[in-house]
């Protein structure tokens, strides 16, 4: 305990927290986590799908949290729970309509250039991660529709041989996965998105100039 | 069965040899096609001109 004495603000040499705020620190420039001045090209609509993504994915995440904690007998008979249901339903379709719209500007204008490669591949991992967890959501239903998508589905995981460690017919694995594992699998690259197109900045539509020494 | 029934005949196809795709899926496809053109071709409000945004680069 101190004995009144000023605390040191100096970094140790050698301490694992000074450490890990300069990496948190550096990971995105200066003023750059939350901007408030944009380009000029980034007044287009089409600018607007990726974050239209991120707050379907909030309500997504906001109702599954609620879904959660009243079970699924509550979902299927009190109308607040089929309320919630239907809103982390129509969440879903949202994101998916407004991730796929984003995914769809970004091709055309090439988002990869300008050493933004990774923000593009972690772009194309959360896609295929949200069709896993979707498809763990529709597979939790727990009703005849979720009972009939895992007896077709069987097969087609089975035949590229990981149905002993991902048995659609289980439905508590399947639960787990959706409500624990997958969710966490996406928030964790959202971030890591996020953090590379504040890091990179957003990609300049393809006939805007260059700047000094920036490829294409 | 009406369960079984109700599953396998709910709902219009549009089948074009191989591709069978359901009205509805199709329906959605083509709106989601219409919101790109649109944000593509909308103009952008601009709520206000106080210089604050960046010259393009």
């Amino acid at each position: 305990m101190s004995a009144g004495g000023p605390v040191a603000r100096t970094p140790v040499a050698g301490s694992w927290t000074a450490g890990v705020r300069s990496r948190i620190s550096g990971l995105v420039p200066s003023g750059q986590v939350l901007p408030d001045r944009q380009p000029v090209y980034v007044a287009s609509w089409i600018y607007v799908f990726g974050v239209l993504s991120l707050a379907s994915f909030v309500v997504v995440l906001a109702s599954g949290v609620v879904l959660t904690l009243g079970g699924s007998l509550w979902w299927h008979t009190s109308s607040v729970g089929l309320f919630v249901n239907s809103m982390h339903l129509w969440s879903v379709e949202l994101f998916f309509a407004t991730m796929v719209i984003h995914l769809w500007g970004k091709f055309w204008m090439a988002a990869w250039r300008g050493k933004r490669g990774l923000t593009w591949v972690t772009g194309v991992l959360l896609f295929v991660a949200s069709i896993g967890t979707a498809f763990t959501g529709y597979l939790s239903e727990s009703d005849f529709t979720s009972q009939w998508i895992a007896a077709e589905g069987k097969d087609g995981i089975n035949s590229i041989g990981v149905g002993a460690w991902f048995n659609i017919l289980d439905a508590s694995q399947m639960l787990l996965w959706h409500v624990a594992l997958l969710p966490l699998v996406l928030a964790l690259i959202v971030v890591w998105h996020i953090v590379l197109v504040r890091r990179h900045g957003v990609v300049p539509p393809l006939d805007a100039q260059p700047r000094e020494g920036e490829g294409t | 069965m009406t369960l079984y029934a109700d599953t396998v005949l709910s709902g219009h196809y549009l089948v074009w040899g191989v591709i069978s795709i359901s009205v509805t899926n199709a329906a959605i496809i083509v709106a989601m096609v219409v919101v790109f053109v649109l944000a593509l071709v909308v103009p952008f409000p601009h709520a206000r001109d106080d210089g604050s945004r960046e010259p393009r680069p």
